[in-house]
């Protein structure tokens, strides 16, 4: 089971990996990717903490990812106020809202929860586009400013890719950790069953919207770094394709697994790339990708792809045998 | 023009757009009823519907009763196919897996299309005309009333089928408890293959017979797929009356909002309403309350 | 352990493998983003095959002073996200020496930091006049400002002595734009707005906007959006008995709205490019003989009608040539030779641009045409 030293061993080659990645990658164009694979993880990990461990689904991830985007992209164009300081307020006022909406949409299950998490996100979408004077309607905000401490701005890609995946890092230590406790062990608990969970004495109904909260909150930092790194944002990246797209993510990565959501957003995020070549069609590999994920294997990527090689090498070692 | 009159028109409106979400809405009722499954593609099967009566219409240059008949032949085909390969081999159904994986087959449905029918919309001649038919101040075309028509066909056979056939009776009872209905010699995979046939081709119907007013494209099938689950939800998911009455009131109630406080805002009142009964009365409006569901 | 590292193995094989690519150094790059597939694509589709039909064509003809050109596509998806990853592979990776596209005002706004930034010119075919106005050293247009599609409607209606209209539009990036225009430039022209209302690109139904502009006191009706919203808004009209004349903006201007919209569509009127009207020109018009060399190519290519949309691209690519033809290699001397360019008869107008215009078109680039008989008819 869990064993603490192979865990920070673990990790800690992931930042070594991180670190020493930049001075391996000389396409420029390659570092502005693994920026975007730093978002994507802070992201499908806040869903897998939801959706893989508590066993909560959430079609409207790109909502709370969209309102983080503009509550620091509008603080900072028109009322000009500190990228930090926005980014916070961006924090705070979506886990906040996502606090005071999960008590009733948490009540909801499997079907139900899907469609009102759905509906929410599209109510997110629709006021993103319709509230014109504020976040500059469909056609988008621009201008947004770069973040900086004391003088030192994060203006190249250079700056920014160490920036968010220092952020990455520290949201999948932080998600370790958690996974790892009381809270981790309570919430896979009402994950296999909520009557017994709560039998067992945890606050499954407490639990629940915290993590949903805590979910929400993740994806509004992202946003705010979205937001402060592309300096322009506009609703049709927060839509609910993306929501979709999300899921995908934490599906292919693995449920309930943190390196599993950073797999996903990896794979998702270079995939589209390397789609290029099929350009019109890579709406069709996606939706393969999600029913032959679900139908062969469940556990996604992460306990995919061991369980595939152990199954060659044994029949290999029956065909050795054979041979013999 | 009065005010009365305008909010005449509105209501006019608000019904026949409703009676599409509400056809729309039972197909997703009865695959719900008989395997508690929401089946995400759905409105797929919607846009299926009307981009084979095209694909036949306009390439095969078919007489029109003719590739309606055709195209609600092939979208059943096409839901049936959906099932076999992707539902039905599933190891374990989780509501979790059965939502990504109706997402997953939304997608590929939507995808195939784009890739063989190409992006652009097409229109379907009306079945009777476009000369505006007059009720008191307000107008409504002639397609309105063969969507009113089918919808009322569709409940009453409904009706019938799950009322007074064996094979309705047993596909109730497979909602009620699967296990059961396998104990007492029902043939649950026959059941559900059943209920998406009849969900695929009601989908087909709706979506052939919608078309002239709306137009139809490879991707129509999102919104009005999630306009017909919101309708089957306010309708506490009944294949029956409930839904066609969640249709209506959601149509209406789009409609005045659009009219009376502000058109960018009109699909968010929908939603609105969506989270709204799901909070309150997720048993839909019309039913009494069961305790199973939330 | 193990589980991580062949993890980490699969995701590297990944990432090398998308950074595969092929390069050769007798030709000339040139990129290209344009929305093929996501809501945009009825812009993104004609503009990709017309930019490709005419590189093919130049290329048949032996290249730009003997070099060959090299079009590198990328499909954004109307995703502003996706358009700035691409336009940064285009500069970093593939090494282009200008760029042509977005399809959308909203990808535009987001590529054009990327550009400004890396110092690559950049040619959109969106039609928001934010894009050009305040100029950015790097960025031009090729699609006319929405702004001369307003104007070219407000003229004809102050001809007709109409004065209080209603508008109706989407709530996309076309549409927020043409709104925006409709409203900043109706005092000017004494125009009242009495109602102002929008609807959503997927709508299927507008007869309460309708019904809404019905009771009001506007005498026209402008509607500024794409296919299929405006044909459904037509019908609607026509089905509420609403007599006022309608006007559309020239996101309709392509057979397939006299398709969708069938018999409602007559009477409308549309400010549009001149390429829909161009067997019907005078022999005099500068843009004739171009406009009429596109569609047939266009046609023979793509079994389809060439539309203004293509012509976008079209007027973009040969911009660069003529850039590239006066010499310049370099994206910097690309930059200044596009800026020097005067009287080029493209699809979508006359190109001159300046130091203070980098868009290049006048208000004669749109012509007012009506629907009459199922097809176009120019209003004199």
């Amino acid at each position: 089971m869990f064993s603490k030293h192979r865990e920070i061993f673990k990790f800690l080659s992931l930042v070594l990996v991180v670190l020493i990645t930049p001075l391996l990658v000389h396409e420029g164009y390659l570092l502005n990717v693994l920026i975007f694979v730093g978002i994507h993880t802070i992201l499908s990990l806040a869903l897998n903490l939801l959706l893989g461990y508590a066993g909560q689904i959430s079609l409207g991830q790109a909502g709370f990812f969209g309102l983080g985007a503009y509550i620091s992209g509008i603080l900072t164009t028109t009322h000009a106020i500190n990228p930090w300081i926005a980014m916070l307020a961006a924090a705070t006022i979506v886990t906040t809202l996502a606090f005071f909406v999960g008590f009733p949409i948490l009540k909801l299950k499997g079907h139900y929860l899907a469609m009102a998490t759905l509906g929410l996100g599209i109510i997110i979408y629709i006021v993103f586009n319709e509230a014109v004077d504020r976040t500059g309607g469909p056609s988008g905000l621009s201008g947004i400013p770069n973040l900086s401490i004391a003088g030192y701005t994060f203006n190249t890609d250079l700056k920014n890719y160490y920036l968010i995946w220092t952020f990455t890092l520290v949201a999948m230590g932080l998600s370790l950790n958690l996974v790892h406790s009381r809270i981790g062990r309570a919430l896979r608990a009402i994950h296999d069953s909520e009557v017994a969970a709560r039998v067992m004495g945890v606050n499954a109904r407490v639990l629940k919207v915290q993590i949903f909260a805590l979910s929400a909150g993740l994806s509004a930092i992202a946003g705010s770094l979205y937001a402060h790194t592309m300096t322009f944002i506009a609703p049709a990246s927060f839509g609910f394709n993306f929501s979709v797209e999300l899921v995908t993510m934490v599906i292919i990565g693995g449920l309930a697994s943190i390196y599993g959501s950073l797999l996903g957003a990896a794979l998702l995020t270079v995939l589209p790339e390397m789609l290029r070549a099929f350009q019109d069609y890579d709406i069709i590999v996606y939706g393969l990708l999600l029913v032959l994920m679900t139908m062969f294997m469940p556990g996604g990527l992460v306990k995919g792809i061991p369980e595939l090689f152990t199954s060659i090498r044994a029949r290999a070692t029956r065909k050795v045998k054979t041979d013999a | 023009m009065e005010l009365s009159d305008q909010i005449a028109q509105y209501l006019v409106s608000g019904l026949s757009t409703g009676a599409i979400y509400a056809l729309i809405g039972i197909g997703f009722a009865i695959i719900y009823n008989s395997t508690e499954i929401i089946n995400f593609a759905q409105g797929e099967l919607v846009m299926l519907g009307g981009m084979f009566t095209i694909f036949y219409l306009n390439t095969l240059h078919l007489p029109l009763p003719l590739a309606i008949l055709l195209a609600v032949a092939s979208t059943t085909a096409a839901g049936l196919i959906f099932e076999r390969l992707t539902i039905r081999p599933l190891k374990s159904p989780t509501p979790l897996a059965l939502i990504i994986i109706t997402i997953g087959g939304s997608i590929l449905i939507r995808g195939i299309t784009m890739m063989i029918g190409g992006k652009d919309t097409h229109a379907l001649p009306a079945f009777s005309g476009s000369e505006p038919i007059l009720i008191g101040s307000a107008t409504i075309l002639p397609q309105h009333l063969w969507i009113f028509a089918l919808t009322a066909v569709a409940i009453t056979l409904n009706k019938l089928f799950f009322q007074y056939t064996i094979t309705g009776k047993a596909m109730r009872a497979c909602a009620v408890n699967r296990r059961a209905a396998g104990l007492v010699g029902i043939d649950v995979k026959k059941m559900v293959f059943f209920s998406f046939a009849i969900s695929s081709s009601l989908g087909a119907l709706a979506g052939i017979i919608v078309a002239p007013l709306t137009m139809t494209s490879y991707d129509v099938g999102i919104m009005l797929g999630l306009k017909g689950f919101c309708a089957a939800i306010i309708g506490g998911l009944s294949g029956g009356v409930g839904t066609v009455l969640g249709g209506l009131l959601l149509g209406v109630l789009e409609s005045l909002g659009a009219g009376l406080i502000s058109s960018g805002y009109k699909d968010a009142i929908a939603f609105i309403i969506l989270l709204l009964i799901l909070f309150l009365r997720p048993q839909g409006l019309f039913t009494k309350a069961q305790t199973e569901r939330v | 352990m193990r589980r991580i590292l062949l993890t980490l193995a699969t995701a590297s094989v990944c990432i090398f493998a998308a950074s595969i690519s092929f390069a050769s150094s007798a030709t000339i790059k040139i990129g290209a983003l344009f929305s093929v597939t996501g809501p945009p694509s009825f812009l993104g589709e004609p503009e990709r095959n017309s930019a490709k039909m005419v590189v093919d064509e130049i290329n048949a003809k032996g290249g730009i002073k003997g070099k060959k050109l090299e079009l590198v596509v990328y499909d954004t998806g109307g995703d502003a996200t996706k358009a700035v990853q691409a336009a940064n592979r285009l500069i970093k990776e593939d090494k282009v020496v200008a760029i042509i596209g977005p399809s959308t005002t909203g990808e535009s706004m987001a590529v054009i930091p990327v550009a400004e930034k890396e110092g690559i010119p950049l040619v959109s075919c969106a039609a928001g006049s934010k894009i050009t106005d305040p100029v950015k050293k790097w960025v031009f247009k090729t699609a006319q400002n929405d702004g001369l599609a307003v104007a070219k409607i407000f003229e004809h209606l102050n001809k007709k002595k109409i004065s209080k209209i209603a508008i109706l539009t989407v709530s996309d990036g076309f549409g927020a734009s043409g709104r925006e225009q409709l409203k900043s430039n109706a005092a000017k022209y004494g125009i009242q707005i009495v109602v102002d209302d929008t609807y959503g690109p997927k709508d299927t139904d507008m007869t309460s906007q309708i019904t809404k502009i019905r009771g009001s006191q506007a005498q026209a009706v402008i509607c500024w959006g794409t296919n299929p919203g405006p044909a459904v808004i037509a019908k609607n009209v026509k089905q509420l008995g609403v007599k006022l004349p309608l006007y559309m903006s020239h996101g309709v201007s392509s057979k397939k709205f006299i398709e969708l919209a069938g018999d409602a569509s007559e009477g409308i009127i549309i400010p549009s490019g001149r390429v829909i009207v161009a067997d019907v020109l005078p022999s005099s018009d500068k843009q004739k003989k171009n406009l009429i060399a596109f569609v047939k190519d266009y046609q023979n290519h793509y079994k389809a009608e060439g539309d203004h949309f293509g012509g976008h691209a079209w007027d973009a690519i040969m911009l660069l040539k003529g850039a590239i033809e006066r010499g310049a290699e370099t994206p910097a001397a690309i930059r200044d030779q596009l800026e020097k360019t005067s009287g080029l008869a493209g699809i979508g107008g006359i190109f001159t641009y300046s130091a203070t215009d980098h868009a290049g078109l006048g208000k004669d680039a749109f012509v007012l045409v009506e629907i009459k008989n199922k097809d176009w008819s120019l209003v004199k």
